[in-house]
């Protein structure tokens, strides 16, 4: 119970199906503030349905989900960003028509005070006024955010500076990746959650990528990572979790896990290509 | 009592016929997640064929049928075959409006070669009734509900037991798969559209024989009802769509029975609307379904605006406003008058289908409210008309948004479908509602434009008036565009999952997409009506909302400049080439069409 009380989030038998298959199943975690914890499974495992069902873009069949001693449990996606949760996808969503600038700024948009005027009702309208007239104090907060923006995007060095005016369709896959995790830290988020963010990546991207993130960890962000890569599964976490069909099947150290009997099974009895780095390679 | 079974009967036979039209989209829809807005028009084009075959060539009744349907099924091949499967690779907009602007190309051929006048077409059966406990039904009856059965056996038996069927079934559960599998996804593409069109086409020709009477009116009424059936029953599901159709016909002719016939589409587009809000994925459908799959790639077409700068915007604005100083006639004053009034309405649906990425088709329903709100204010209660065009505009800004607000949840081509069902709604109640609207008479000697006390009344005015509020409209649009509303509305068409995450609420923004676009075109109503004096529920139609969709596309998704370039371009190239006026909505259609294939991002890009 010492455990629940600091987790920043906890999932309480947390469980999906779609149709016969229960994609996530009874799942509990509990990730403390500032830690790191990578969860690793086959394809199909439930990890991204599980990512979903802690952002509120699903809603979970059973279960509860708690943010800071909160139950967020089937809130939307829009108050689970106000909150401070910040998300990448699996499969890449950049904004392909808006420029990097533009797409790093819509993850600022939960902070956008000026603009967004908390009065019931008419907030709204009074958006849609303020957008119009734009009001010193409007162009000052999105000047600062613009600065704000440009400071993140130094954080991939020479990759997305250079490319700020492009649109985001333009970009090369790996700079996506990057769009989408710069994006996610325009929120400032107390819990981040990655999902694959090396995916496509070549090795020396790769390195660069686990820099960031071990940085983005040694800031005190709090990490909820979904990684093929067991190398940099195994440096990063403080923790790793491993799903197979939908269920926790080994949680520890990343050593420990490693060479638990049911997490080599569960890689090598789906006949995959036997390790879990050269799935991902592949 | 007996009436009862009369109207469960006809209900049922109606039904029947909706189902012909509904399974061939649902078949279309399962394979290829496409919502065949040109249904209709094969429809359309199938009971035209059955009067040539009938009335001229006097074939046996088996004949006709087999006719019917070989020469539909051609025609569903043809637009397969050239319009979409050039688009497959295409963003996702280009299909949605390729099919849009087909429909308009088929309606309008139809229209051209057969003139609009209604024809009858005679049924070949004998005219006699049977009486069936307390009802009474025809031979006609039986054959609809003989060929209705017939059709849902044999598709009932290709889809279960032969390879071309199951290649199908495959393709619509998973289409990569079945390509990985080796189908040949573009023969299951063939093969559906012709079987679609086929049953569309001797559905089109059983009503026609059914109330003795075709006429190209037909075509959209048919989508939307065929639409409407295959919604309830769940967009992709073929025994959804038959049982979907059935209540759609029971509940119009109830509905009818109780209210009256003019009130029966508005049942059918109520029963959609209820259906989109409540069960989006149709009655039949558990609510919770797996969430949609990802959606690569991007919604309308990637492109860099053309970037103009702001002295030629500058100078082409002068240039137009000092035209009126010039010796030119008022030909031309009065065709740039109405590019403005256009040029209103693209700002506000490039605004809702190109930034906001909600494709509307019901846009010329904005129009109407704000000309019937101006010319009532005006009217009754003698509102300054200057005053009155601002309140045409609030209103559509509020009813519109209001009425549009059940279609925000949706995606893709159920906006244009809802769009288009509530657009239908708007004028039904146009024509219902005598008391305020005076229903089928129309509102007559509606005062003209004032400002401060001084009436518009001189063509130059006029000009100058529409010329100055049109570049008000665009120039507050264009600032909106770069605010940061600009750019949540981009990052909602672009991914609303993505957008939803960030915190973006999709409710919140399509609102005030709508409520902006929605004043614009209030404004651009209302100005008409008053330049009119006199205004109906058919003023502002479909045509209008299609051209202005044309003109958007034209310009750029999007695109202020655009939208107004291509308002210049569609309202007075016609003029300057004196194109007939009943050539010019295919000439829209076949634009739509080819900047669709050939430039998708239209004349000045996409934004």
């Amino acid at each position: 119970m010492e455990k629940q009380l600091h987790a920043m989030l906890s999932l309480r038998g947390l469980t999906r199906r779609f149709g016969g298959l229960t994609a996530v199943d009874t799942i509990d975690l509990d990730l403390a503030k500032g830690e790191l914890i990578s969860i690793i499974g086959p394809n199909g495992a439930g990890k991204t349905t599980l990512f979903n069902l802690v952002t509120g873009l699903d809603r979970p069949d059973a279960g509860t989900v708690s943010f800071e001693g909160q139950d967020i449990t089937g809130l939307s996606p829009e108050r689970l960003a106000a909150e401070g949760i910040a998300r990448t996808f699996q499969l890449g969503r950049v904004f392909g028509n808006l420029s990097v600038m533009d797409n790093v700024l819509i993850g600022a948009h939960t902070r956008l005070r000026a603009v967004k005027p908390a009065v019931p009702v008419i907030g709204p309208l009074l958006e849609l006024g303020l957008a119009l007239l734009r009001p010193s104090r409007v162009r000052a907060e999105e000047e600062r955010l613009r600065e704000e923006v440009k400071a993140i995007l130094a954080r991939f060095g020479e990759r997305l500076l250079p490319r700020i005016d492009q649109p985001a369709y333009s970009l090369s896959y790996a700079n996506r990746r990057r769009v989408e995790i710069a994006r996610a830290l325009a929120l400032k988020p107390r819990l981040l959650l990655l999902d694959e963010p090396t995916a496509g990546m070549n090795p020396t991207e790769t390195a660069e990528m686990q820099g960031l993130v071990a940085e983005l960890k040694a800031e005190g962000l709090t990490i909820l990572l979904i990684e093929h890569k067991l190398e940099m599964v195994m440096r990063l976490s403080d923790r790793v979790i491993v799903m197979d069909e939908g269920k926790k099947i080994a949680e520890g150290p990343g050593e420990q896990v490693r060479s638990d009997p049911k997490v080599i099974e569960a890689y090598l009895g789906h006949g995959l290509s036997g390790t879990a780095e050269q799935e991902s390679a592949a | 009592m007996s009436s009862w079974l009369d109207h469960t009967i006809n209900g049922l036979i109606v039904g029947n016929v909706y189902a012909l039209v509904a399974v061939g989209l649902a078949l279309i829809f399962g394979v290829s997640r496409l919502i065949n807005f040109a249904q209709g028009s094969i429809y359309l084009v199938g009971a035209y064929i059955g009067w040539i075959a009938v009335v001229q060539l006097h074939t046996p009744l088996p004949l006709t049928i087999i006719v019917v349907a070989v020469a539909a099924a051609i025609v569903g091949l043809i637009i397969e075959r050239f319009g979409l499967r050039p688009l497959q690779n295409s963003v996702r907009i280009a299909p949605l409006l390729a099919t849009i602007g087909i429909s308009f190309v088929l309606d309008q051929l139809v229209m051209l070669i057969f003139s609009p006048n209604p024809r009858a077409l005679p049924s070949q059966l004998p005219d006699v009734r049977f009486q069936v406990g307390g009802g009474t039904i025809g031979p006609l009856d039986l054959l609809i509900a003989g060929v209705g059965l017939t059709s849902a056996l044999l598709l009932f038996v290709f889809l279960r037991y032969t390879k071309l069927g199951w290649a199908v079934r495959a393709t619509a559960q998973d289409r990569d798969a079945a390509m990985q599998m080796g189908v040949d996804v573009n023969r299951v593409n063939q093969a559906v559209f012709g079987i679609a069109a086929a049953l569309g086409g001797v559905s089109g020709m059983l009503v026609g024989m059914y109330y003795n009477q075709i006429d190209t009116a037909m075509s959209l009424q048919a989508t939307l009802k065929g639409v409407v059936a295959e919604v309830v029953g769940g967009a992709g599901n073929v025994p959804g769509a038959v049982i979907g159709s059935l209540l759609l016909g029971l509940v119009e002719s109830y509905g009818v029975a109780v209210l009256g016939t003019s009130y029966r589409n508005l049942f059918a587009f109520l029963l959609l609307v209820v259906v989109l809000v409540l069960r989006p994925n149709g009655l039949f459908v558990s609510a919770r379904q797996a969430p949609p799959e990802p959606l690569t790639g991007t919604f309308i077409a990637p492109s860099r605006p053309v970037n103009i700068p702001r002295w030629a915007l500058l100078a082409a604005v002068a240039g137009f406003a000092i035209l009126p100083l010039f010796p030119v006639s008022f030909y031309v004053l009065q065709t740039l008058i109405n590019a403005w009034l256009l040029g209103m309405l693209a700002l506000s649906l490039t605004l809702v289908a190109g930034t906001m990425g909600q494709v509307s088709l019901g846009h010329a329903a904005l129009l109407a409210i704000g000309a019937y709100t101006s010319a009532l204010l005006s009217l009754t209660l003698a509102v300054p008309a200057g005053l009155a065009v601002i309140g045409g505009g609030l209103m559509s800004a509020a009813l519109g948004t209001l009425l549009i607000s059940p279609s925000f949840r949706l995606r893709g081509h159920y906006v244009s479908i809802a769009t288009l069902a509530i657009g239908e709604i708007v004028a039904l109640v146009i024509l219902n509602w005598e008391s305020v609207t005076r229903g089928p008479i129309g509102i007559s000697g509606i005062p003209p434009l004032a400002l401060f006390g001084y009436d518009l009344i001189s063509p130059t005015s006029v000009y100058w008036f529409s010329l100055a509020v049109m570049v008000v409209l665009a120039l507050l649009q264009g600032r909106l565009l770069t605010s940061h509303l600009g750019r949540s509305f981009r990052a909602i068409r672009d991914d609303d999952i993505a957008a939803r995450a960030y915190g973006l609420s999709l409710n919140r923004y399509k609102s005030l997409a709508f409520i902006f676009g929605g004043f614009a075109a209030g404004v651009s109503g209302g100005i008409a009506a008053h330049l009119y004096s006199y205004i109906n529920h058919e003023t502002f139609n479909t045509q209008q909302s299609i051209l202005a969709l044309t003109v958007v596309i034209l310009g750029g998704l999007g695109n202020v400049v655009g939208a107004i370039v291509g308002s210049v371009a569609l309202v007075g190239l016609p003029e300057v080439f004196r194109i007939a006026a009943e050539y010019r909505i295919l000439i829209y259609g076949i634009v739509l069409l080819l900047l669709v294939r050939f430039r998708p991002q239209g004349l000045l890009g996409t934004v």
